[in-house]
């Protein structure tokens, strides 16, 4: 093992981590206000991609239309859901919210194949597909764009909680009832967390897309994206970036030395060990608010 | 004649806990099970082995998952996976020459054991995390079965079932083949049913209202988390080798993925938490819905004149899945089984309506 591939697989490792981030901070910004695990968030991503795909290949429009337009469009669509869908299972026991957000999950994914099919397609985003060299190393040109989305939504998300409605936003993920209490209106808090999380599933379809096409196997990033949302705690942004690098080199690195013995495949099997031990020592992962639960 | 609740005085808790405390349900279930047992003759072998055994077998895996979700209120995102374990060792076992009657036995067992397994995961946490752990097991226990060839045969590869037999008689009749499905879910259902009398059942519906207040109270929860997990497993370990057996006839990993457990959980919601005759319900609507829905597809395809390309067909059942999911949470988070008991309860007094309490 010599060591400049080791360090291309923790640099490679680290940027598809941050790609798993962008699935995660959707995760979380919906968990953070409202506590919903939302399973939807995979096939949230994925129709993000085929909204933009729609724009900028069905109506041939330029990217740079297509794209904010389709974040208008699922920003409307994750309110949507909120309104029509999760209000009125406030309270109810959690099972019935994670069905709910896998029969959202299993009907945004029909619907979605259903109207513009399950070929794989890419998004052109216009990213040359040469390795860029860094030292020795070879590191993708997408997944560094892609990276470096995550961290500029990362920072956005620090200031936005900043700002007026993000302190609102903050509250409501405190104690809900003590937000009601002193006027801010807490549905409209949870839909605005909605409707921020599927913009960012359209960034996250549109650099997923890139990297390995827009297709069914979108959302499949829902696994990878909820073991790194409950690593870094399932209420924290931070937690989702760091969590991200940190599974990501797991991954790669792991899967460079487990691959030979097991025959291949190790990946997912990382990635799932990853989420049982996590649960299993740290529910509330690394970064997360330890709730205390009295009867 | 129609007041059903006419002449029903309850004067002892034994009375009152007996399993029918209302002659009309006993009459009702003594109809269906008559009904279940004469189907072989009243229905084309066609729709008994392709609608009817899958339902009946569907239904006791649903009624096994409920156990540990509608009952013990444990979430459980791999039941498939338990599924799979009693399914491959029950064909393993039976190709190795164990009768069929152990070789289920062995299959139940051996689902036991995994089941457990995920039961200690509810040890330290519940809810939302255990739904995740349990999710992470399915796909731990997807992985094993298309990695490991001693298991599966190989990778993309299906294991042969020998015939299925009982008592040294080699079952290949349709009828035949359907009395094991109903014999198995008439089984479940009656062990289901008194369930809810015994002291397991109350603990079990203790720890699912709030585990703390059940300890509080001297219900040992994890002990009865993880009986539910491994009561529920055995029944998943035996539909799972009996769906093989008298069904798919081999198994494949395919059959037993996430997608599986999702389907299994949506027919214990779309049923009701808790609801033993929901599970039927919720079993009938999950598996004959996509077919209907292609039909009504392709019928108004041909009324509108449109024509929809292979695929769109191909995925609008999906999408009709995932919306019956979503409208039932709606308008019925307590599914199915909440709308039969409310229409019981209404013709329990109908005409009297006044007597409504």
């Amino acid at each position: 093992m010599d060591w400049i591939f080791l360090s291309e697989l923790t640099v490679n490792g680290a940027l598809t981590g941050l790609l798993y981030s962008l699935v995660a901070i959707g995760l979380v910004l919906i968990y953070k206000s409202s506590a919903v695990p939302n399973l939807a968030q995979g096939a949230l991503t994925m129709t993000g991609a085929y909204v933009v795909l729609a724009f900028s290949h069905n109506l041939g429009w330029p990217l740079w239309v297509a794209i904010p337009l389709a974040a208008v469009i699922m920003f409307l669509l994750g309110m949507g859901i909120e309104r029509v869908a999760l209000r009125r299972l406030a309270g109810r026991p959690i099972v019935m919210i994670l069905m709910m957000t896998m029969g959202i999950d299993i009907f945004l994914r029909g619907t979605t194949l259903a109207i513009w099919g399950g070929s794989s397609r890419s998004v052109n985003l216009g990213v040359s597909y040469d390795p860029f060299f860094l030292g020795d190393m070879l590191l993708s040109r997408i997944h560094i764009v892609g990276a470096a989305v995550a961290i500029a939504l990362f920072v956005g998300f620090l200031l936005f909680f900043r700002t007026r409605l993000g302190i609102r936003l903050r509250a409501i993920s405190d104690d809900y009832l003590a937000s009601w209490s002193i006027g801010i209106s807490v549905e409209r808090g949870v839909g605005l967390s909605w409707g921020l999380a599927s913009v960012v599933a359209v960034a996250t379809g549109v650099i997923w897309g890139e990297v390995q096409g827009v297709d069914q196997s979108l959302s499949v990033l829902l696994l990878k994206g909820l073991t790194v949302a409950v690593l870094g705690g399932l209420d924290s942004i931070v937690g989702a970036i760091v969590a991200g690098i940190i599974l990501g080199i797991l991954e790669s690195v792991g899967a460079d030395f487990l691959d030979p013995f097991v025959g291949g495949g190790s990946r997912d099997l990382i990635v799932a060990a990853v989420l049982i031990l996590t649960v299993m020592i740290r529910p509330h992962g690394l970064f997360g608010r330890h709730d205390i639960e009295r009867v | 004649m129609f007041y059903r609740l006419s002449g029903v005085r309850h004067n002892s808790y034994a009375s009152d806990s007996k399993m029918f405390n209302i002659p009309a349900d006993r009459n009702a279930t003594v109809f269906f099970l008559l009904l279940g047992l004469a189907a072989p003759f009243v229905i084309p072998s066609l729709y008994l082995n392709s609608y009817v055994l899958p339902w009946l077998i569907w239904t006791a895996a649903a009624l096994g998952l409920n156990l540990v979700t509608g009952w013990a209120g444990q979430l459980h995102l791999g039941y498939a996976a338990v599924m799979a374990v009693g399914a491959y060792s029950a064909v393993h076992a039976a190709k190795f020459g164990v009768p069929w009657e152990f070789a289920l036995l062995i299959g139940g067992l051996a689902s036991s054991v995994i089941g457990s397994l995920f039961a200690f995961t509810a040890l330290r946490v519940k809810g939302l995390y255990l739904a995740l752990t349990t999710l992470a097991m399915q796909f731990v226990m997807d992985w094993v079965l298309t990695h490991s060839p001693a298991i599966a045969g190989g990778s993309h590869a299906s294991l042969q079932a020998p015939t299925f037999a009982l008592l040294g008689q080699k079952i290949t009749s349709d009828a035949g083949l359907y009395y094991v499905a109903f014999g198995w879910c008439v089984l479940v259902t009656i062990f289901m049913l008194n369930l809810k009398r015994t002291g397991l059942g109350r603990a079990l519906v203790a720890v699912r209202e709030k585990d703390f207040a059940a300890a509080i109270l001297g219900v040992n929860s994890f002990y009865y988390k993880v009986v539910a997990f491994a009561a529920s497993a055995f029944i998943a370990g035996i539909t799972g080798a009996l769906l093989v057996a008298t069904f798919y006839f081999l198994a494949a990993p395919e059959q037993f993925t996430v997608s599986v457990s999702i389907q299994v959980l949506a027919m214990v919601i779309i049923g009701g938490l808790g609801s033993i005759i929901g599970s039927y319900f919720g079993a009938a609507l999950i598996l004959l819905m996509p077919g209907v829905v292609n039909q009504i597809f392709g019928w108004l395809a041909n009324m509108l004149g449109l024509e929809l390309g292979i695929e769109t067909f191909a995925h609008i059942p999906n999408a009709a899945y995932g919306a019956l999911i979503i409208i039932f949470l709606m308008v019925e988070p307590l599914g199915l089984g909440k709308l039969y008991a409310n229409i019981r309860d209404y013709l329990m007094i109908w005409p009297f309506d006044q007597l409504k309490k």
